[in-house]
């Protein structure tokens, strides 16, 4: 079995209530570890309030093959966005 | 810059390539990021590896020579902020390893082609400092040489890479001040002081010019490197503006840079200044330089004595997760 220490993804929480956002990633023997280091290689500066660590191995991500079939659908369904509807400046803000 | 003399490919022209290779020069070309999953030359993947990896090594071995004067700082303040400082190389080094390590690298393997002194770090980590003052010139010249470099590459091709450079940028510039404001302190100081600042800037400004690597008549690498963008701009180009920054910091400090040629153009809007010893560089770079052997020695070292400690933390972690769960303990 490889001693190499396992590869985590880091997520820090910063100051103003957003979602954790991925910031990188770092080697750890475990999950305690991982928070550890995290602290050190990713707020030096303040930068969060809280970390979540996850085993990059038990991350499942999509394909970029795939990129196609998932996204395209979106680009034709500009309805969904609130300028494709016009609204007469009379009716205000809206 | 970090990263000098980086074995790129032969570049190809736009009929030797195949389809894909087309394709994903056309994505490059368009500013698109190019991520981890995602088709690459070959020889993009192998460039990257060898740039980034030298890369990280050199923070990791940049620690050195200031690690050098942590328990030597003339004051508290200026031992924690030199602390702050080398903890910084070190989270920058991770960056990078982190990165480098999503074209199909393990770590072990980087740290093992450094210490088989098969991958290379900056030549200017092979330079002794000798004072507290090269803690100012270290922090104003060096880092600003690779402020310089990195600045343009937070635009790189590649996405992790790309996302590594901009963290480290954002912190760099705290390296850069932090060793002008020793520099001015001394400059200002006694006249033996003022003597040890110019002193440091006499010994670390060739070094430092050397860092941006070889002139670009003799630099065969940039080409290939250039079109995948993962080189943003010439050797030479950056050593210019690198000189045109830093000669009015030097006046300021009333220090007088090491170079009798040193002449403003007014014609190219720069100052003319004399080449470092490119045959030093070279020997240097073959393993040559004060401090090859100290540097490299000191590395292997914290990674053979730390051997038992890394390895008795995997030990401590698979039996604390077979306590947990029985079943997961193979």
């Amino acid at each position: 079995m490889s001693k190499e220490w396992p590869l985590w993804e880091i997520f820090i929480r910063g100051q103003h209530g957003l979602n954790h956002r991925h910031v990188g990633s770092l080697h750890a023997p475990d999950a305690e570890m991982a928070v550890l280091n995290a602290r050190d290689v990713y707020t030096r500066r303040n930068e969060g309030v809280s970390i979540w660590v996850v085993r990059s191995a038990d991350i499942t991500a999509s394909s970029p093959s795939e990129k196609g079939p998932l996204f395209e659908p979106a680009n034709s369904k500009v309805y969904r966005h609130p300028t494709f509807f016009d609204i007469p400046d009379e009716v205000g803000h809206m | 810059m970090y990263a000098q003399m980086v074995k790129s490919e032969g570049m190809k022209s736009r009929d030797e390539m195949s389809a894909e290779e087309q394709a994903f020069q056309d994505r490059i070309d368009r500013g698109e990021k190019i991520e981890p999953k995602e088709w690459m030359p070959e020889g993009y993947r192998k460039t990257l590896i060898r740039q980034i990896g030298q890369h990280a090594h050199s923070e990791i071995v940049g620690q050195l020579p200031e690690g050098n004067w942590i328990t030597r700082a003339p004051t508290l303040e200026r031992k924690a902020i030199l602390l702050a400082k080398v903890q910084d190389e070190a989270g920058h080094g991770l960056y990078l390893y982190s990165a480098c390590e999503t074209l199909g690298v393990t770590r072990d393997e980087l740290m093992e082609l450094l210490h088989a002194g098969k991958m290379k770090y900056s030549s200017i980590f092979n330079y002794p400092t000798l004072t507290w003052a090269d803690m100012g010139a270290v922090g104003w010249l060096v880092d600003g040489a690779a402020i310089m470099n990195q600045v343009p590459l937070q635009r790189t091709s590649y996405g992790p890479y790309s996302r590594a450079m901009i963290r480290i940028c954002k912190e760099e510039s705290f390296h850069q001040r932090q060793g002008y404001a020793i520099m001015m302190k001394m400059a200002s100081g006694t006249p033996a002081q003022k003597k040890m600042a110019q002193d440091a800037l006499n010994r670390l400004w060739y070094p430092s010019l050397m860092m941006f690597g070889p002139s670009d008549k003799d630099s065969v690498h940039s080409a290939q490197s250039m079109s995948w963008k993962i080189k943003m701009n010439s050797n030479d180009e950056l050593r210019q503006k690198f000189v045109d920054q830093t000669v009015p910091q030097a006046e300021y400090l009333g220090l007088t840079v090491p170079d009798p040629a040193l002449k403003w153009n007014e014609d190219k809007g720069g100052y003319d200044f004399s080449e470092p010893d490119w045959s030093e560089f070279y020997d240097v770079l073959a393993g040559n330089g004060p401090c090859n052997k100290d540097r490299l020695g000191a590395r292997v070292k914290a990674w053979e004595d730390g051997a038992w400690f890394r390895d008795g933390l995997v030990a401590h972690a698979r039996k604390a997760a077979a306590r947990r769960t029985p079943a997961a303990a193979e």
